[in-house]
């Protein structure tokens, strides 16, 4: 195949992919309309109490995500191992989030086979990875815990992110400038990839939490397989922590090869000072969960405004701020 | 890490001594009245209690995070205005752009937000913070690990994870072995263990967890520390060297040159470096990138004082390492080599003139001085196209549409007048304040400019002799640094990283083993306590649980 072929081969699978994401935003949505309209009519309906009571005096081993594991609303089927099953909807979601998922990578990879080195070489290539990281996390969580929850919100970022991706970020493929012919280029920007994937799903796992203690302190009825806040900031601390692992070795290989390119290991260049503000950041939210009175909902506004700190550093500080990392190739 | 203690009330001490009063001083009258002696604050306590005070609330956790958020809003101010550090050119643009915001900002020292004050006593802070805290932790942990297991609670069933088996009828040999069993299974997996009353066993593991914790933060100060050190002994010179040219590490040699308050220029090594070859390598496959470079090699001879001379080669992501300095590839252009001759045709001027870059397809401009030996001092304004492009196709302003020798032009403005070369001060060799000169060829007098291809020789405006565009060659610009602690900040990087790791993921857990006699039965209760974050630990205590009841053959009580 040729270059060309290849290149326009990945778009192609990148705009079905994006084509994908939407239905399964569109599934994911519709869900969660439902749960939440559950919940709703839930708080209305006069039997509540009682109907909680029962469940409550039944004890909460039906099911490990539920946090007042009530009983399933009339209508609604429950597994034998005692999970709520998944609506058709929310399965749905899933299935398509998954061929979209593959499409995503086939895409990213076949960018990567067109430009003969790694798909992550200016914003465009980017985006695809790090979006491809998002999902490829979020499915694996899937494992050990269900998010299908974040299925709307997951879908819905990384389909914006695309869509900007190959509208406003789209270059042709070139050749590698000198400076950034190097081994560093696989390692630095991969884990850097790796630890925005980490941290754009622990900071929705907070926004989540964020509004679940709000329901929570009203005493609204909890939405269906939405754990309580404390299990969704539990979930966001572990998430954030891993990212926080990627993103110290980002500093620290980004100096390594910072010294190797431009002769210095730290410069205060713009993108260095916001991945360092970045960092701080996110310590701040490892070392709030330590601290009396910062546990819960701020800790989680902090963990919102570490990762709009990485968005900020990826779109504006890229595109309009002058520094040494100019390589957008815009 | 900072630890979460309140201040303790230790208000200042007050005094009680309300001093002399007229009764016990008989030099006073009788019928002086003494003011109401305040209550006076004990100074030595008192300043010892603030001291403490104000000791606790910095290595407070709840300051520690505050500063630590304080320190990331500071650093935003540096992002969004050109530092002098980093973008010297940004600076002088900026406060061209903005005069009277400027003066503001300057005054703010915002031009230098990364050492200016108040950045400066935040992070300062912070550390002392962090430091207070160090300390008192690493005592503590030190303790720790010589402290054996707490004695075993009383009722387990309150703990997380507990866990039971069913009861089985058992002597004391058989409790004994149980309890020794479960010691074993403990120390095997890692755990430290104490038996306790011969019918429980206590155990603690994840240690490492504490020491990665503390390890992270004392390389953090390590770091501050190099970095604080080292900028005393760093130096960076700038040397432009046109191929073929050498240079030679001393002084005043370099172009230009910044230092830390240590350096002498004695601890420079006179090595030398002659740069024989640069080949630039432009894309010419790839219609979409056509003329963009994708590589550039310095080939250059390198001679330290008693060592063989060698042939290294600097590319712009591995520099030469050469006589405890590094030597980077930053930047490159062109030179086109002049030789200018007065009339009688004797030659007064010829080198190779370092034209800066202005794009992509090197269009460069540069600045030609002749001070001596032609009848005015005359300065030179010029710029080169590498490959010009042809009047049809881009119009009457000449313009470079690639980077390689295609087409060379060189087209230069003479100006006569006084230099200000005379006077001793330094001059910008790239820059030429016409303000004061006189145009005598170019655009806006009756001259037209003058324009060469390599070999042309062209007459100079009113007789003043000839310039020939002999040779063009390329130049390097070398960024030479010397900074002895980068070792040791990257050494301190990596004890950050390991201690990172292993103060996130090692858990650190307490179990509990303990034989429950009643009669002539026994049953075993398991539970654990997390030490920090720990969300397997139900699991791990499960695990214990299903092994120990295993080795003794009993089943679990659901």
């Amino acid at each position: 195949m040729t270059q060309a072929t290849l290149v326009s081969d990945s778009l192609v699978a990148i705009y079905s992919a994006m084509f994908v994401y939407a239905l399964a935003f569109i599934f994911f949505t519709y869900d969660l309309a439902k749960r939440m309209s559950e919940a709703k009519a839930l708080a209305s309906a006069p039997a509540l109490e009682v109907v909680q009571a029962k469940a409550g005096g039944k004890g909460g081993t039906t099911t490990t995500v539920l946090d007042r594991p009530g009983p399933p609303p009339p209508g609604f089927e429950v597994t034998a191992s005692g999970k709520v099953k998944r609506s058709l909807a929310a399965r749905l979601g899933m299935v398509f989030t998954v061929m979209a998922w593959v499409l995503h990578v086939g895409g990213t990879v076949f960018r990567g086979v067109a430009a003969g080195r790694v798909p992550w070489a200016n914003m465009f290539e980017f985006t695809l990875t790090a979006t491809a990281i998002i999902i490829g996390v979020f499915l694996i969580t899937q494992f050990w815990q269900d998010l299908q929850f974040l299925g709307a919100y997951v879908t819905g970022f990384v389909l914006v992110f695309l869509g900007v991706a190959t509208t406003n970020f789209y270059v042709d493929v070139v050749p590698l400038p000198p400076a950034l012919q190097s081994y560093w280029l696989v390692i630095h920007v991969f884990v850097a990839s790796l630890g925005t994937g980490f941290y754009g799903l622990g900071a929705a796992l907070s926004i989540v939490q964020l509004l679940q203690a709000r329901r929570e302190s009203r005493g609204l009825p909890s939405v269906r397989a939405i754990p309580n806040a404390e299990r969704l900031e539990a979930l966001a601390y572990r998430l954030i922590v891993v990212g926080f692992v990627f993103w110290t070795f980002t500093l620290i290989a980004g100096s390594i090869w910072a010294e190797h390119a431009w002769g210095r290991y730290w410069g205060w260049d713009t993108k260095e000072v916001w991945t360092f503000i970045v960092w701080v950041i996110f310590a701040g939210y490892i070392h709030a969960r330590a601290t009396r009175g910062w546990r819960g909902s701020r800790s989680a506004i902090l963990a919102i405004v570490g990762f709009s700190a990485v968005l900020f550093n990826f779109t504006i500080v890229n595109l309009y701020f002058h520094g040494l990392h100019s390589y957008s190739g815009l | 890490m900072a630890s979460d203690r309140r201040p303790s009330k230790n208000s200042p001490t007050r005094s009680a001594d309300a001093g002399t009063s007229a009764e016990t001083d008989p030099r006073r009258p009788s019928d002086h009245f003494d003011s109401p002696v305040p209550e006076v604050t004990n100074p030595r306590l008192g300043f010892v209690g603030y001291l403490r005070f104000f000791w606790r609330q910095l290595t407070s956790m709840r300051t520690a995070l505050f500063l630590l958020l304080l320190v990331a809003f500071a650093a935003v101010p540096g992002s969004l205005v050109p530092q002098t550090t980093s973008d010297p050119n940004g600076v002088i643009q900026y406060k061209a752009a903005n005069p009277g915001w400027s003066k503001v900002l300057d005054s703010l020292g915002v031009f230098n937000t990364y050492s200016s004050v108040w950045f400066s006593a935040i992070y300062i802070l912070l550390f002392i913070s962090l430091i207070g805290c160090i300390i008192p932790r690493t005592m503590h942990h030190v303790a720790a690990l010589r402290t054996p297991p707490p004695k075993t609670p009383a009722r387990l069933d309150r703990l997380p994870g507990f866990l039971r088996t069913a009861s089985a009828e058992a002597d004391d040999d058989h409790v004994a072995a149980g309890v020794n069993s479960a010691r074993e299974l403990l120390r095997s997996s890692g755990y430290r263990v104490r038996v306790l009353d011969g019918d429980s066993a206590s155990a603690e593991r994840g240690y490492l967890r504490e020491t990665g914790n503390l390890i992270f933060h004392i390389a953090l100060v390590g770091i501050l520390i190099s970095v604080g050190i080292g900028g005393g002994f760093i130096w960076t010179g700038q040397k432009v060297v046109p191929v073929g040219q050498s240079f030679v590490n001393t002084l005043s040699n370099y172009d230009s040159i910044s230092q830390g308050r240590w350096f002498s220029p004695d601890s420079l090594e006179p090595y030398k470096l002659t740069v024989t070859k640069f080949t630039p390598v432009y894309e010419r496959k790839n219609l979409n990138a056509y003329g963009e470079a994708i590589d550039y090699t310095a080939y250059v001879r390198a001679s330290v004082p008693g060592q063989k001379t060698t042939n290294e080669i600097i590319k712009v992501n591995s520099p030469l390492r050469i006589g405890d300095t590094d030597v980077y590839l930053l930047s490159n252009g062109v030179a086109p080599v002049v030789t200018v001759r007065n009339p009688a045709g004797k030659v007064v001027y010829t080198q190779p003139v370092p034209f800066l870059p202005q794009d992509a397809d090197l269009t460069s401009e540069g600045v030609i001085k002749i001070p001596d030996g032609l009848a005015k001092q005359i300065g030179m304004i010029g710029f080169f196209y590498p490959t010009e492009c042809s009047k049809a196709t881009c119009g009457a302003a000449p313009t470079s549409v690639d980077p390689s020798l295609t087409n060379p032009v060189l087209t230069l403005q003479v100006y006569t007048g006084d230099l200000g070369l005379n006077s001793g001060k330094p001059v910008n060799a790239y820059s030429l304040n016409t303000d004061k000169l006189k145009l005598l060829a170019g655009f806006g007098s009756k001259t037209p400019g003058l324009s060469m291809r390599p070999g042309q020789t062209v007459k100079l405006p009113d007789g003043l002799g000839t310039i020939e565009l002999t040779n063009v060659v390329r130049y390097v610009g070398l960024d030479i640094h010397h900074d002895p602690t980068q070792l040791w900040v990257l050494t301190f990087a990596v004890l950050v990283f390991l201690g990172l790791i292993t103060g996130l993921f090692i858990p650190r857990r307490r179990v509990w083993i303990k034989a429950v006699r009643r009669g002539g039965t026994v049953h075993y209760e398991y539970a654990g306590l997390a030490r920090g974050e720990d969300p397997r630990l139900p699991d791990a205590v499960a695990e214990i649980a299903k092994k120990h009841s295993q080795l003794l053959g009993l089943t679990m009580k659901p």
